[in-house]
């Protein structure tokens, strides 16, 4: 059988694989890059990205102090080479995507703005209004479009990575539209599939963030990294938990409990509102729990209020937030506060890669939030993410095309008989008997568990409880079956298999946090409430096994500075 | 809230000839939106039902679809402010493209048509440096703001009168795109994009029905783009196309006499070309027989025709 070929595979249209296929598309222009997305390119959840993206473009900044402020913001958990090169390489990628048309926000004397964020000591964060990932993305996209040698598979499920003695072969994939199943065959494959925020209840990534790409890699023994570190941003919308951007804090939003009072004095008071992300979702739950908050129909919350920035401000650099207030729970932020409560956003861990988004299988790559490097360590800085997603998007799109060039060519013959293994897994879901369990309800068990067990305080016995539960649900998801037996565009299937990378994900998270018995970053253990440097200073490791995660660890690169008390 | 009926396109091309609606009926929390429903639905009462949905905050463009007819996002609609008076909200894929499953269009024109345009910046000067940003002052950047907050959605093209009627026509997305770059004054191409769009099925074919301005959920207004793009393509001398002919005669016409006179209009909006000329020969006669066009009355101008050339001397200095 004749299966499509390709010089390099990229997995995910957002960002980081937009950025990496134009990378590989420019090194090589005599290589095919195919780019595979389960959604059309501009869906990516890159597109939610509010706040800007963090480069040092002003003379009043440097990069030392990008880096040490974001090796601080890691609470000293982030590779300090990786993040010395990243902090270089950010402000060319800002002017590479304005020369390319990104309608970065100006100053009135037509040069590039910037604007305050979370963490960072002076500012340095480019912005697009309040749409920033929205900007970026397209641009990326529309940027695309002039690469003849990017061949799209857009609305493509790719549901296994092929791998022969150590080397990728390429994946398998459903094409969504036709139900088809097909393998494609590559000499490197780049993950950009984004983060796995969707495992939780209650948080801002969109739908699609169930984290495939962790889970592909896992499965074929590449290692997840610091899975333990979910970042919970501090203001999401209560319900839905659509994200309030941080720019209304850059920009000079406050937060105040039910007392009205700027409460963040009493955790940050150096920094307040632009506290780090960990500290101050910290900081709200400890006023929930103290009864400090206010109470709504989705539970307690605090309040961001605007109102003192003015309409006219509000409306240029914050319009989106003007936007959603209003569309989703008819509050006007020039009038009244919004409420907020801290929602999980972003995924620190991921795939283990070096800087040029390696992984430990010869010709897999990952970038962006699939990826952990470190550079975000503990806790990511705001407005660090889509800058990693071009800095390492780029890198990882120009190593494999290097890479690919010395890689064999990959023979069918090798992969068949994985390949016909993994259709009869695949379309095994279309014909199982009669089951007395529903994919919806094993869903909502996992992301609640993982809400109560995984949250931003964290105890030992409640992880284990989250394995269990875990356990539980692998068991239970072999008697769920589905209703939608057809193959064209079958969403429901696309959705097992979604949980089920869910479970693999959800599990790393969980016994990661279980085996890290100290508190730092995003990472809070009522039971291990301090930092331990003796123990812990050291990357976790999870790794996939017959018998369930095995956890390992890795020290910490340090270069110029060395794990300090953190404090704002 | 009260009960809802849901009546969802639905079609499964494996098993169904036609397309049907099926009735879901349920009482949606308070607060719910369009696409909350469809998830209740999907996960509570039908699994087999499609439609794409991804950040559910107004902002990917997946979850374009027909509300009570008209394209909608439907993660961000209230439920509340679409139910029709007898309780029931209909759910159509978006209009104009094929359906490939229930509430699933198939895209694919969407985006040739977006690439069409060149949808991307292409300067011809190089940048100030290589470690610089194009300057760009605020106000330059004003001009395609709003074109440059398109989500390529397909809202605007589902309920596209002109598209319904002719396929060819690239659409309102499409045309607000080629706007956005046209207008950014770091783009060097602005003129051979232009040239290409006054083509068949370019700017000068949107009938002005004003449909994709309501529809748009973003603030892009595509019309008032494509009228834009008019008046760039006028000024940059593109007159050579049966629709800036058009315009241009129509204002000269009313300039010297006060008045239309449709006999003259399409004579020399289409030029000598007695195909096309034949091809408006129905259109002629029913404008004779409903007394719009007199043959026998010789070419007059109105009583006050100072004052309506006035105002066009006027209306040329200020623009």
């Amino acid at each position: 059988m004749e299966y499509p070929v390709h010089d390099i595979l990229i997995i995910g249209g957002g960002a980081a694989g937009l950025r990496a296929a134009i990378a590989a598309a420019e090194a090589r222009p005599d290589i095919s890059v195919a780019l595979v997305s389960k959604v059309y390119p501009m869906r990516s959840h890159t597109v939610s990205a509010e706040g800007g993206t963090a480069g040092v473009l002003r003379s009043d900044d440097t990069f030392d102090s990008h880096a040490y402020d974001t090796v601080k913001g890691s609470d000293f958990l982030t590779d300090q080479d990786a993040v010395e090169l990243f902090v270089r390489a950010a402000p060319e990628e800002i002017l590479q995507l304005e020369h390319w048309g990104c309608p970065w926000s100006r100053d009135p004397d037509g040069g590039i703005a910037v604007r305050a964020f979370g963490g960072m000591s002076v500012k340095r964060t480019v912005y697009a209004a309040d749409k920033t990932g929205f900007h970026l993305l397209h641009t990326l996209f529309q940027t695309s479009l002039r690469y003849s040698n990017i061949r799209r598979y857009d609305e493509w499920f790719v549901t296994a990575l092929l791998v022969d003695d150590g080397r990728i072969l390429g994946v398998t994939a459903l094409d969504v539209r036709s139900g088809q199943f097909l393998p494609l065959l590559a000499r490197a494959v780049i993950l950009a599939t984004g983060g796995c925020g969707r495992v939780f209840a209650f948080t801002t990534n969109g739908m699609i963030k169930t984290g495939d790409g962790m889970a592909l890699a896992y499965r074929i023994g590449a290692a997840l990294k610091d899975m333990e570190f979910i970042q919970y941003h501090p203001t999401g919308l209560p319900g839905t938990g659509i994200l309030i951007t941080e720019a209304s804090r850059g920009e000079g939003g406050y937060l105040l409990n039910a007392q009205e009072e700027r409460f963040l004095q009493r955790y940050v008071p150096s920094r307040m509102e632009l506290g780090p992300r960990d500290l101050l979702s910290r900081a709200i739950i400890t006023e929930m729990e103290e009864g400090r908050a206010f109470q709504g129909p989705y539970g307690a919350y605090v309040q961001l209020d605007l109102r003192h920035l003015g309409e006219r401000l509000i409306n240029e650099r914050l319009p989106f937030v003007r936007e959603l207030t209003q569309e989703y729970l008819g509050i006007d932020p020039v009038r009244e506060p919004i409420p907020v409560r801290p929602v999980v956003h972003y995924s620190m861990g991921g795939v283990d890669t070096d800087t040029e988004g390696k992984t430990s299988i010869t010709g897999l790559y990952a970038a962006g939030e699939v990826a952990c490097v470190s550079i975000n360590g503990a806790n990511r800085l705001g407005s660090n993410s889509l800058s990693e997603c071009l800095v390492f998007g780029a890198r990882a799109g120009r190593a494999a095309a290097h890479g690919a060039a010395d890689a064999p060519a990959p023979r069918a013959e090798v992969i068949a008989g994985r390949a016909a293994d993994e259709e009869r897994r695949v379309a095994a879901w279309l014909t199982r008997a009669e089951g007395t369990e529903r994919l919806a309800a094993l869903r909502d068990d996992l992301r609640h568990g993982m809400e109560r067990g995984v949250g931003v305080f964290r105890t030992g016995e409640g992880l284990r409880e989250v394995l269990g539960k875990i356990h539980d649900l692998r068991g239970r998801l072999a008697r769920v079956t589905l209703d939608d037996r057809s193959r064209i565009f079958n969403t429901e299937w696309t959705a097992a298999l979604e949980l089920e990378f869910m479970i693999d994900v959800a599990e790393a998270i969980a016994i990661a946090a279980l085996a890290r018995e100290e508190s730092r970053g995003s990472h809070t253990r009522r039971d291990f409430p301090q930092r331990d440097d003796v123990r812990f200073l050291k990357h976790s490791l999870a790794f996939w096994s017959r018998e369930g995660p095995r956890v390992g660890y890795r020290d910490v690169a340090i270069t110029r500075w060395p794990p300090e008390e953190r404090k704002y | 809230m009260a009960d809802i009926r849901f009546q969802v396109h639905r079609f499964n091309p494996e098993t169904d000839e036609k397309p049907y609606y099926q009735e879901y009926q349920f009482t949606p929390l308070e607060g719910s939106t369009v696409l909350d429903c469809l998830n209740y639905i999907k996960w509570h009462l039908d699994d087999t039902l499609a439609y794409r949905m991804s950040c559910r905050s107004a902002i990917c463009g997946s979850c374009a679809m027909r509300v009570n007819g008209h394209a909608k996002l439907v993660c961000q609609t209230q439920v509340k402010n679409v139910v029709r008076p007898d309780g029931t909200v209909r759910i159509d894929p978006v209009g104009n493209m094929p359906v490939l499953k229930d509430l699933i269009a198939d895209m694919h024109g969407f985006w040739t048509k977006m690439q069409a345009v060149k949808p991307y910046l292409m300067p011809t000067q190089p940048p100030p440096s290589a470690n610089q940003e194009y300057l760009q002052l605020p106000e330059a950047f004003r001009l395609f703001e709003e074109e440059a907050t398109c989500i390529m959605c397909g809202a605007c093209v589902s309920d596209c009168t002109s598209l319904e009627s002719d396929k060819q026509f690239l659409g309102p997305a499409a045309l607000a795109k080629a706007y956005r770059f046209s207008a950014d004054t770091r783009d060097g191409r602005r003129h051979e994009r232009l040239e290409e769009l006054i083509e068949r099925g370019g700017m000068w074919d949107c009938v002005r029905c004003n449909e994709c301005v309501q529809t748009c959920p973003k603030t892009v207004a595509p019309m008032e783009a494509i009228l834009k793009l008019r008046q760039m393509a006028l000024k940059e001398r593109l007159t050579d196309s049966i629709g800036a002919r058009h315009v241009t005669v129509f204002t000269d016409i009313v300039g010297r006499r006060g008045i239309l006179d449709e006999r003259e209009l399409p004579v020399r909006s289409l030029g000598f070309n007695p195909v096309k000329l034949l091809g408006m020969a129905p259109v002629a006669l029913q404008s004779v027989l409903k007394g719009k066009i007199r043959p026998l009355e010789p070419p007059h101008k109105v009583k006050g025709v100072e004052d309506v050339q006035r105002i066009h001397r006027e209306m040329e200095d200020g623009s």
